[in-house]
């Protein structure tokens, strides 16, 4: 172990004249997994716009990623898709409290929504939540213990069923259970549940991301599926936030500023549309207007009281989740 | 053949059926669970057409993963063969107290999961770990950095030459190096012109293996890398990305570049392996070489 920690040590003596010649003309953008697309259209629009700086992407889930920005992974800016994770670098005193006052919509430059995708000519005529307690239904959604997309499909068909039968907690639980039911696997993320939809080819309908939607049938084939989208569905932000730490280290806020401002341009704006994301710009929202066909979205705050209270009562071990997921 | 089995009572298994059937059952069970999976990578590789195989192969990231790999390749396998070697030396040639636990400390890292291994090295060099803050304030970036992933991949395969060697070392044992010391060979001396030469197929089979497996760890290095595009990306890190973004052309073609970089270490391999016996084959070598195959066995 001793000869290990030497050489280790040695090699990283020899890089770190490299490593350390950070300068601000660079930032490192810390994002979630399957944004890489995304994210490099983003950054062409935006090297054309700033030509001469560099903006390098980390990929990964965003619990990861947070926990390795809190071990030392170097990120100017995070662009996540679950808020918690920003609230744990908040936690680590990597990002300050009120960055959601930092950026526009509460520092949410684009946002999706639990929907479905159904096989061509949508054969089993799924509309709406109500669709998928049906017996004749096979849905495929990944284990929400797992899946942060999973918890959001928990979360809006909770709170469709909260609506339905008004807030009664014993049928809101026989409602979602129900739909758990009707899920003939559970995978571990949201990735490998479209493997099961689309080349396993099993059920009759994909909850995920309407965001994700287009990438699969972009993919697999346009004429193969269509996206369904429900009468209601729950809000899902893509934060965004400057670390603090790291650009005060390296002298890069002005730079990171810049890039997530980016995001809420129109052009910025523009590029996340393309990718499926729904926009908050009126005019490019009007460009796609068909793309995004109209839906009622209700937020954690509004149905749930927020993210800390349904970490509390629903995602918690031995909270509602664990009651449904465990009844199967 | 039929007249030689005649000759002999018939032993247990010589039976054709029972045979064939064995034959029958490795040929499928090798099509089934190496060739099968082999064959999907290359036409999966080249489903989307070659031009999409030939932009993925090069597209700055994907070339970046694969000099990447190679050269984490280059820096920790020869530390661990050096280190491989050492250790097998010592353990099977030298007597001292703790050899036992030397024995067993090589090979944890065969029994602990990668993932747990990079983990590991994340609550030590992490920035709440132990040598994080330190690091932090010399400007030493391990984690998240090129030192990471080396570190990571050293761990996975530091078993992986010295187990090669230990066992046919053992079995050697020791009567060639006390003949050398005896007429006076120094310990460098026997080192390299008896018991280096005794082991050098174990050695390089050990290499092989070894950089097979820095080549293809993920576990580890998927914890401790940092997943940047472009700079700390590894391939099998960059297959995973691009089968997240659904191109999946993309990933096969980024993993057949990685079964590719298999293939040619195995072919150096079998290469090496020739010319070795090419040499061991000429008449004026032949005899010594005989000598030492019989202490071996």
């Amino acid at each position: 172990m001793k000869r290990f920690l030497l050489i280790g040590t040695t090699i990283a003596g020899l890089l770190a004249g490299s490593a350390s010649a950070w300068s601000a003309d660079k930032i490192l953008n810390a994002s979630y997994d399957v944004a890489r697309e995304l994210f490099a259209d983003v950054n062409k629009g935006y090297i054309a716009a700033h030509p001469g700086v560099t903006i390098d992407q980390s990929h990964a889930g965003t619990s990861k990623q947070a926990r390795a920005i809190v071990e030392g992974l170097e990120a100017d800016v995070v662009t996540f898709n679950q808020i918690t994770d920003i609230d744990f670098l908040v936690k680590n005193g990597f990002v300050s409290d009120d960055w959601q006052n930092d950026f526009a919509n509460k520092s949410s430059p684009f946002y999706s929504l639990p929907s479905f995708l159904v096989r061509a000519g949508n054969p089993k005529g799924i509309k709406d939540w109500n669709d998928l307690v049906r017996d004749d239904v096979k849905v495929i959604f990944p284990n929400p213990k797992t899946s942060g997309n999973a918890r959001y499909t928990y979360l809006a068909a909770t709170a469709y069923a909260k609506e339905a039968f008004n807030n009664d907690p014993a049928k809101v639980a026989e409602f979602v259970t129900k739909i758990f039911d009707n899920v003939p696997v559970f995978d571990t993320g949201g990735r490998a549940s479209t493997t099961t939809f689309v080349e396993r080819e099993i059920g009759d309908v994909l909850i995920t991301f309407e965001s994700e939607t287009t990438g699969i049938r972009k993919e697999f084939g346009e004429d193969k599926f269509e996206s369904v989208t429900p009468s209601v569905s729950l809000l899902a932000e893509f934060p965004v936030a400057i670390v603090d730490k790291v650009v005060d280290k390296r002298d890069s806020r002005e730079f990171a500023k810049s890039y997530l401002d980016f995001l809420y341009t129109p052009e910025g704006q523009k590029i996340a549309a393309e990718h499926g994301n729904r926009v908050n710009d009126e005019a490019v929202a009007a460009e796609f207007k068909d793309k995004f066909p109209e839906i009622r979205l209700v937020t954690v705050e509004d149905v749930f009281g927020g993210w800390p209270k349904v970490q509390e009562e629903h995602f918690a071990s031995g909270g509602l989740l664990d009651q449904i997921f465990g009844e199967r | 053949m039929a007249a030689t089995r005649s000759k002999k009572p018939p032993r247990v298994g010589d039976h054709p059926i029972f045979r064939l059937g064995l034959l029958a059952a490795v040929l499928v069970l090798t099509a089934l669970v190496v060739v099968a999976p082999l064959v999907v990578i290359g036409v999966q590789a080249f489903s989307a057409g070659a031009d999409v195989f030939v932009a993925t192969i090069t597209d700055a990231d994907t070339r970046h993963a694969i000099f990447l790999t190679v050269a984490t390749a280059l820096i920790a396998v020869p530390i661990n063969t050096v280190f491989g070697v050492a250790a097998a030396w010592a353990i099977t040639k030298f007597d001292f107290t703790g050899k036992r636990l030397l024995l067993i400390v090589i090979e944890i890292p065969f029994s602990i999961s990668p993932i747990v291994a990079g983990v590991a090295y994340l609550f030590v060099y992490g920035l709440q770990g132990v040598f994080g803050p330190a690091l932090e304030a010399a400007e030493i970036k391990v984690l998240f950095a090129l030192p990471g992933i080396v570190l990571a991949s050293m761990f996975v395969t530091a078993p992986f030459v010295a187990r090669e060697l230990i066992p046919l070392m053992q079995a050697q044992g020791r009567d060639l190096e006390e003949a050398a010391t005896s007429l006076g060979a120094s310990g460098w001396r026997t080192f390299f012109s008896v018991t280096l030469p005794n082991v050098r197929w174990a050695l390089l089979y050990g290499v092989v293996l070894c950089n097979a497996r820095v080549m293809g760890e993920f576990g580890a290095v998927s914890v401790v890398s940092g997943n940047i595009r472009g700079q700390t990306n590894t391939l099998p890190l960059h297959v995973e990305l691009l089968y997240h973004d659904y191109q999946t052309a993309g990933a096969f073609a980024a993993a057949s570049i990685l079964a590719l970089l298999a293939v040619v270490t195995l072919f150096a391999k079998v290469l090496l392996e020739r010319q070795g016996a090419g040499r061991a084959g000429r008449p004026a070598l032949a005899a010594p070489q005989t000598i030492k195959t019989e202490t071996l066995t």
